[in-house]
């Protein structure tokens, strides 16, 4: 029973990065109806670019906050500068550019931080209670997406910019024709995805290690989640990637074993997609004409 | 009465196919002016190329100031609010949220809360259901969604596509009364745009005809109800 309770609470630290990284996916898929698939080479640099604060003798929360702002003004600058420009061109010039930028990402930090794996430091304490059972790092890193979660809710939610967000994502010319700057949306939108996947980097990276490739299955994992929930459906994709860390873990502890976990991610996505393609939670708008 | 908007030689382009063959039209400040015509003559075009929404040459200029070429976002922050053809409401945004979002660009929140009382008084209906998906309406609600949505921009010009399409008689009726008295209550003054020549003939004081993306007859609504090709084509008697 504990080894249990072990395994789901382990599981759930792993879903609330999948749920993250789905979320940043989704973010952007809402408004472009595109797939990032630069997403996780994103996270694993912004991490990097923790790392290398902590090496300068940053205290841990300010590289955490710097890097989430860095991460921010980066995804934003990426679409302004190299999105923009592609933004009504074919779907085919679009996957060109993600995967040239996934492939960008991931020879620069090889270049700038080498390929050699390096530890990552949690800031967690190390156990908390009940036997010792259940790592400080799983309970923190839960935590901090909750928190995440809750702040990305509340701005959708609850502010003017948030609501402008989703009308741009949801129905761009009518966004236009009330004043809202569409093409800047998509640019918040990636800066929020790209603010995301850092801190889901900084929370995975104690646990894989950091290294150029560490976001790669991760990745896979988050879009496992992503199609799950409802690829248009950012808290479906939250809802997905819980899920998927959770039946990870359980089948990877009781019925696969671990060497089979990522094929588990894989049998999934074409499971949702041959079935029920919209996922569990996708479109449910109503609507009467 | 000053010249709020002035229309010349206006084309607009849908990839190679020209749909508007060099428009001129001009509208009056706090008048309303239809534009007619039957389906497919470049009426929806006209407007969206007012607001910059398709490819466009000539010249367009509003309230003395030149709007061609500009970001739709930009014209629309001048004051030209647009019920676009198919109303154009965030379906999977409530009532409310709709409404907000047409004050989107205004910093004034105490008037933006105002106009906001002052749209449900006007649709009862809209306050009863503000709280709902916007796409759950009816068609008529919807329009009116639409066409408050629009005010809450407190626009100079108001663009309505077709607001009878669709709609039921009654609420035709209910509406087009309503334009009117947003007219003559608070000033703003309106293109419409109609197939219903009848109907847009009695709201307007002015008419300008569209034939195949071009102006084929134009004057004061009066003059054109008595015009004998009008009568036959549009008006049916
Ligand atoms: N999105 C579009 N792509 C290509 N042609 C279009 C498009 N929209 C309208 N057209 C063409 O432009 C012309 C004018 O259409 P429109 O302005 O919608 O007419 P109306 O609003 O008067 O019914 C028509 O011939 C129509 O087929
Ligand atoms: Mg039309």
């Amino acid at each position: 029973m504990e080894a249990l309770i072990q395994q789901v609470v382990a599981g759930l630290a792993n879903g609330g990065i999948y749920a993250s990284m789905g979320l940043a996916l989704v973010m952007i898929y809402q408004s472009t109806h595109h797939i990032n698939f630069a997403q996780g080479e994103m996270a694993m640099f912004s991490t990097f670019i923790a790392w290398a604060l902590l090496q300068a003798g940053w205290p841990y929360w300010g590289a955490f906050g710097a890097t989430v702002l860095i991460s921010f003004a980066g995804g934003l600058a990426i679409q302004r500068i190299i999105l923009k420009p592609v933004e009504k061109a074919p779907v085919l010039t679009n996957v060109i550019v993600f995967i040239g930028l996934l492939v960008i990402f991931n020879s620069l930090a090889g270049w700038i931080f080498d390929h050699t794996i390096k530890p990552f430091p949690s800031p967690f304490p190390k156990f908390t209670g009940a036997g010792k059972l259940i790592s400080g790092h799983d309970l923190g890193s839960i935590a901090v997406m909750l928190v995440v979660l809750a702040l990305l809710y509340s701005f959708l939610r609850f502010t003017p910019a948030g609501l402008a967000m989703r009308a741009a994502a949801q129905n761009p010319e009518s966004a236009r024709l009330v004043g809202i700057r569409v093409s800047w949306m998509l640019g918040v939108g990636w800066g929020l995805s790209a603010a995301i996947g850092a801190v889901a980097g900084m929370m995975v990276a104690p646990v894989v290690y950091l290294d150029p490739n560490m976001m790669g299955g991760i990745l896979l994992y988050g879009f496992a989640a992503a199609l799950l929930g409802g690829i248009d459906n950012p808290w479906g994709a939250v809802i997905g990637g819980f899920i998927v860390g959770v039946l990870e873990n359980l089948l990877g502890a009781y019925v696969i074993g671990t060497e089979l976990k990522l094929t588990v991610a894989l049998v999934l996505i074409v499971t949702i997609l041959t079935i029920k393609p919209n996922g569990l939670f996708g479109k449910a708008v109503v609507t009467r004409v | 009465m000053a010249r709020l908007l002035e229309v010349r030689g206006l084309t607009a382009f849908y990839g190679e196919t020209q749909a508007l063959f060099g428009i001129d039209f001009d509208l009056e400040e706090g008048g309303i002016t239809a534009l007619l015509g039957a389906n497919g003559a470049g009426k929806t075009t006209t407007l969206r190329a007012l607001c910059g929404a398709v490819k466009m040459r000539g010249s367009v200029r509003f309230a003395d100031q030149a709007i061609e070429g500009r970001a739709t976002e930009d014209i629309a922050r001048m004051g030209v609010a647009h019920v676009p053809d198919g109303r154009g409401t965030f379906s999977a945004l409530t009532v409310e949220e709709n409404l907000k979002l047409g004050a989107y660009t205004r910093r004034d929140r105490a008037g933006v809360a105002a106009d906001m009382k002052r749209m449900y008084a006007r649709f009862p209906r809209l306050k009863e259901r503000r709280a709902q998906q916007a796409g759950t309406l009816s068609g008529g609600e919807q329009q009116m969604l639409a066409i408050s949505r629009a005010l809450m921009l407190r626009p100079r010009l108001l663009l309505l596509d077709e607001p009878s399409f669709g709609l039921a008689p009654l609420m035709v009726g209910e509406i087009f009364a309503i334009l009117g008295e947003i007219n003559r209550e608070e000033g703003v003054s309106m293109l419409l745009v109609e197939q219903n020549a009848s109907l847009a003939l009695e709201l307007a004081g002015h008419a300008y005809l569209l034939e195949t993306g071009a102006i084929a007859l134009s004057g004061p609504s009066a003059a054109l109800r008595r015009d004998e090709t009008v009568r036959k084509a549009y008006l049916g008697y």
